[in-house]
């Protein structure tokens, strides 16, 4: 067998490609794992996870280097790509182009997760690693003392609130909407910490600052004025976009840009499957993602055997 | 203490000068091992054997002797992990702070130092 060719090609290496990576080398479907980064995905991005069944409590990092090393020992083979890959089906195989290299599989799983969204705001890019941040528990301590501002309004954004309150001498964090997505015990938390302020119904539409953040631009929806505020440090958690650019035009698609699946977690297109933080779903969890890539595998499996019969 | 990843380590400041004195062309990252840092480390280690005119190394930001890269005066201002260092005939050429993607280590790379 040609060594392009494989069984099943999972594209994406976070906790669903990996989950479907040991499901299918288990069952001893030759399987190829092709990620972008390191494996683990946003799972990585965890500083710690109290709240995966059966372990008491473990970081990211090392969770997803559990599954990396558990799908490796069934014998699935994981490739870093730099280049988005491009699917094609071809008969009953499907044929995935990474730059030069063309694989072969009976099926596909897509499970390339989402990326952290930026608000795509002026000076936000210019100012990244300068003030502009994404990670609490990366960055928080180059805060000490100073005052900051948190954007966002889901989980996400009232825990790292909270978090950064052990640096930051004043956090105020501002919400596009006049309520919040996140549970209430979270917003309860940020509610009482008396570092914490909130800014609702606004905006921010520039970060700015010489070499560092100083200043960002906020943008009042109820009465539309504009005033800049001062901030040495700004953290943005405001979700995450699924990372379906590269299938756009091969699967469907909602307006969210998310794949949408059958029970089988099965695509639009016969033999393509899709799991994790890419499909259609309302909670996303590395359990929903491990959850939806068992289906995934199981349901791939089932049809790899059933193509190559034939 | 080391970073657990496969680049060479800097362990100290001695080591950091004897890196950065002994070759024409260096980049070092000096963070942790964080969700902002590891896919740097990630992207170095993948890139690593295509520059063979440029050694590749990191260094824990925790170490005291990290210094030589936590207050180097290119790195002023630097409020996010990693701090990734350049430096050709022992000189600072470029930093940068935070998370950044292989097109954006190769295209300091090319530019500093140039395809080989």
């Amino acid at each position: 067998m040609d060594s392009n060719c494989y069984d099943a090609i999972v594209i994406g290496g976070g906790p669903a490609g990996l989950t479907a990576g040991i499901y299918l080398s288990r069952a001893k479907i030759k399987t190829l794992i092709l990620n972008e980064g390191v494996a683990g995905g946003q799972l990585i991005l965890t500083h710690e996870i109290a709240n995966y069944p059966g372990v008491e409590n473990i970081s990211g990092y090392k969770l997803a280097n559990i599954m990396k090393k558990q799908a490796k020992s069934f014998g699935a083979e994981i490739k870093t790509i730099s280049v988005h890959p491009q699917i094609e089906t071809e008969g009953n195989l499907k044929k995935v182009v990474v730059g030069e290299q063309v694989y072969t599989a009976y099926t596909v799983i897509l499970t390339p997760g989402g990326s952290p969204r930026m608000l795509g705001a002026k000076g936000e890019k210019e100012l990244k690693g300068l003030g502009v941040s994404y990670c609490a528990t990366c960055d928080g301590e180059f805060f000490t003392d100073k005052e900051i501002i948190v954007v966002g309004g889901g989980n996400s954004a009232l825990e790292e609130a909270v978090s950064l309150s052990k640096y930051a001498s004043k956090i105020t964090l501002i919400h596009q909407f006049d309520h919040f997505q996140a549970f209430p015990a979270y917003v309860d938390e940020a509610r009482s910490n008396p570092k914490i302020n909130f800014i609702m119904e606004t905006l921010v539409e520039e970060f700015a600052g010489d070499g560092k953040l100083e200043k960002v631009l906020l943008h009042n929806l109820k009465n539309g004025s504009k005033e800049w505020f001062n901030a040495e440090g700004a953290f943005v958690f405001i979700g995450y976009a699924p990372n379906t650019t590269f299938v756009e035009k091969l699967v469907t698609l909602n307006d969210r840009q998310e794949i949408v699946v059958n029970t089988d977690m099965e695509t639009s297109v016969d033999g393509i499957f899709a799991a994790g933080d890419c499909i259609v779903k309302k909670y996303r969890q590395v359990t929903t993602a491990v959850g939806d890539a068992t289906v995934a595998a199981l349901a791939a499996a089932a049809k790899t055997w059933e193509l190559k019969k034939h | 203490m080391t970073l657990d990843t496969n680049l060479t380590h800097v362990s100290d400041a001695n080591e950091w000068q004897k890196m950065i004195s002994e070759n024409e062309n260096v980049i070092i990252c000096c963070g942790r091992m964080g969700p902002m840092c590891i896919p740097v480390y990630d992207l170095m280690e993948d890139i690593e054997s295509e520059y063979s005119h440029v050694k590749f190394a990191d260094m824990l930001f925790d170490i005291p002797e990290a210094h030589v890269i936590r207050n180097a005066p290119e790195a002023r201002g630097f409020m996010g992990l990693p701090f990734t260092m350049y430096y050709k005939n022992g000189k600072v050429v470029e930093a940068t702070s935070s998370i950044q993607n292989e097109d954006q280590v190769r295209s300091i790379l090319d530019a500093q130092f140039g395809q080989k």
